[in-house]
């Protein structure tokens, strides 16, 4: 923080939030600012704060599968993928093919209908009310797959350790088929609609740049990460529940601006619908259910398992001590990591800017404050 | 030059104008009437939940084995068995749920080895009180009755 502010006046100290509706849930920015100009930011978090990793404790290894989908619940298919493969990770198991591939069919699912109120939410802080509508439309028809699928539409708790419980429903190929046909055309409308227009370009070119290293030395991860052009997904670097099998790229740009990272997130839109073309014409028949026993009890030991979700590197360190309650649950969530680069990137610019930033982070409260 | 041009005339713009007028066609209305006209929910859906009767006898499907207060995580259900000396076997006294804690995570569900708790396709759970968000073992056995609007 400077020391003293253009012609020595007091600088204004602003409180964004709690209740801003621009800042995607209750974060709380306290902005110093010199006129319109940001000198400094703090966050300050904790307003959503619900003990998760605590309440993992008290609970046995089954019961806190619930809990998971309540952190992004914008990705709550992400969220639960990612736990179940650290408790198979510790149990020694593995998902039977069928279900592995239900299961990347769905997280892809998931990433559409993240990165769909993402792009929604992102473009009405900017001031573009279009989007919203189209993107709720279409995402409705992914939560439509999931609500067949498993019972419930957000919160889904579609996986259980050891595979999954819900066999696919009649049609559930058709249907999926169906939105990836229905998807790629509206993804090129929601382009026509933003990439030039010059109140969008106007807005984020240029606006919370942040490049390779600075990414890297915050270990900021996904989307921001890839924006400023490193190649790092971890669907291809360490692959889990058979990505290997499937071709597809990861789209980069060089920048590292929160345009870089629109047109980054909208590639990957279209990504994830490659990845469920190729996942539903290739569902092997099978087992959907590992050898996993009715009471989960695995052994002393400990594992780290992370996967690409919607945000970013999302970890699961658990730690068992023989019993049937986890002994330890961590989450490393990617809202957590990637909010703090927030000031590096809005230090200097406009207050305007900061709306835009924390737009891009796409940061979820849930998980930032577990 | 062309740039120029498509800056004059706010070719940007307009494209975007065209995809919204694109979608002003009566037909794309995306309306739900929804008090009026129920949404249909999946067959999967987890909603209120209830205790099943066999329909012959109206007998209660319940053995009163507590596996779902076991898997419950939020420790919400309070079966209430007691023993027949007659049939020697455990009877389902009371059964209580209570619906502001729930979840809807289905573990309970799946947990039932006789399929008699189940959730069911009802969402509409408010309540005007705390207390009657605890439901006893009769209302869960009567199940949801879906208020019908008409219009």
């Amino acid at each position: 923080m400077p020391d003293s502010t253009f012609l020595d006046s007091t600088e204004l100290v602003l409180n964004m939030g709690p209740q801003h509706p621009s800042t995607h849930g209750v974060l709380r920015v306290i902005l110093k600012l010199d006129g319109e100009k940001v000198m400094g930011t703090e966050c300050v978090i904790g307003y959503l704060h619900r003990g998760v990793e605590k309440i993992a404790e008290n609970r046995t290894w089954a019961q806190f599968n619930p809990y998971v989908d309540r952190m992004d619940y914008v990705a709550a298919i992400s969220n639960g993928l990612g736990y179940c493969l650290a408790v198979e990770k510790l149990l020694n198991v593995e998902a039977p093919p069928r279900a592995q591939a239900v299961r990347v069919i769905l997280t892809e699912l998931n990433r559409i209908a993240s990165h769909l109120l993402w792009l929604g939410t992102h473009a009405l802080d900017i001031g573009a009310i279009t989007p919203v509508f189209y993107c709720l439309r279409e995402r409705e028809e992914a939560l439509k797959i999931f609500e067949n699928y498993c019972g419930a539409r957000l919160t889904t708790h579609a996986f259980r350790i050891g595979g999954l419980l819900y066999e696919t429903y009649e049609g559930f190929e058709r249907e999926v088929r169906a939105f990836c046909d229905m998807f790629l055309p509206k993804v090129d409308e929601y382009e026509e609609l933003l990439t030039n227009n010059r109140i969008w370009v106007g807005r984020l070119r240029n606006v919370g740049i942040l490049n390779a290293d600075e990414c890297k030395e915050y270990g900021v991860t996904g989307p921001v990460l890839r924006a400023a052009g490193v190649k790092w997904d971890l669907r291809k670097a360490q692959p889990y529940s058979g990505y290997e099998k499937y071709e597809f790229d990861i789209p980069t740009r060089q920048n590292g601006d929160t345009y870089d990272r629109y047109m980054v997130r909208m590639e990957e839109m279209r990504q994830a619908v490659r990845i469920m073309r190729q996942a539903v014409d290739a569902i092997p028949e099978g087992a959907i259910m590992g050898k996993v026993g009715k009471v989960i009890k695995p052994a002393v030991g400990e594992a780290y398992v992370s996967i690409e979700a919607p945000k970013g590197e999302l970890g699961y360190y658990a730690v068992s001590d023989g019993s049937t309650q986890p002994y330890r649950v961590r989450v490393r969530p990617p809202s957590f990591v990637n909010l703090q680069a927030l000031d590096r990137m809005v230090r200097g610019g406009l207050m305007a800017d900061v709306v835009a930033v924390i737009g891009t982070l796409d940061i979820v409260l849930g998980e930032v404050d577990r | 030059m062309r740039n120029l041009l498509k800056k004059i005339f706010l070719v940007d713009l307009f494209q975007g104008l065209w995809v919204t007028f694109r979608y002003q066609h009566p037909r794309n209305i995306y309306t739900e009437q929804y008090p009026a006209e129920r949404p249909k929910v999946a067959e999967r859906y987890r909603g209120a939940p209830r205790l099943n009767i066999n329909p012959d006898n109206g007998e209660t499907l319940c053995i009163a084995c507590n596996l779902c207060a076991l898997a419950c995580p939020e420790a919400l259900i309070v079966v209430g068995s007691e023993r027949n000396e007659a049939t020697r076997r455990k009877e389902l006294t009371t059964f209580t749920y209570d619906t502001s804690r729930c979840m809807f995570c289905g573990l309970c569900e799946d947990a039932c080895p006789v399929d008699a708790l189940e959730l069911t396709q009802d969402f509409e759970l408010a309540t005007y009180t705390r207390e009657g968000q605890i439901w006893d073992r009769q209302t869960l056995e009567e199940g949801p009755r879906p208020t019908q609007y008409k219009c």
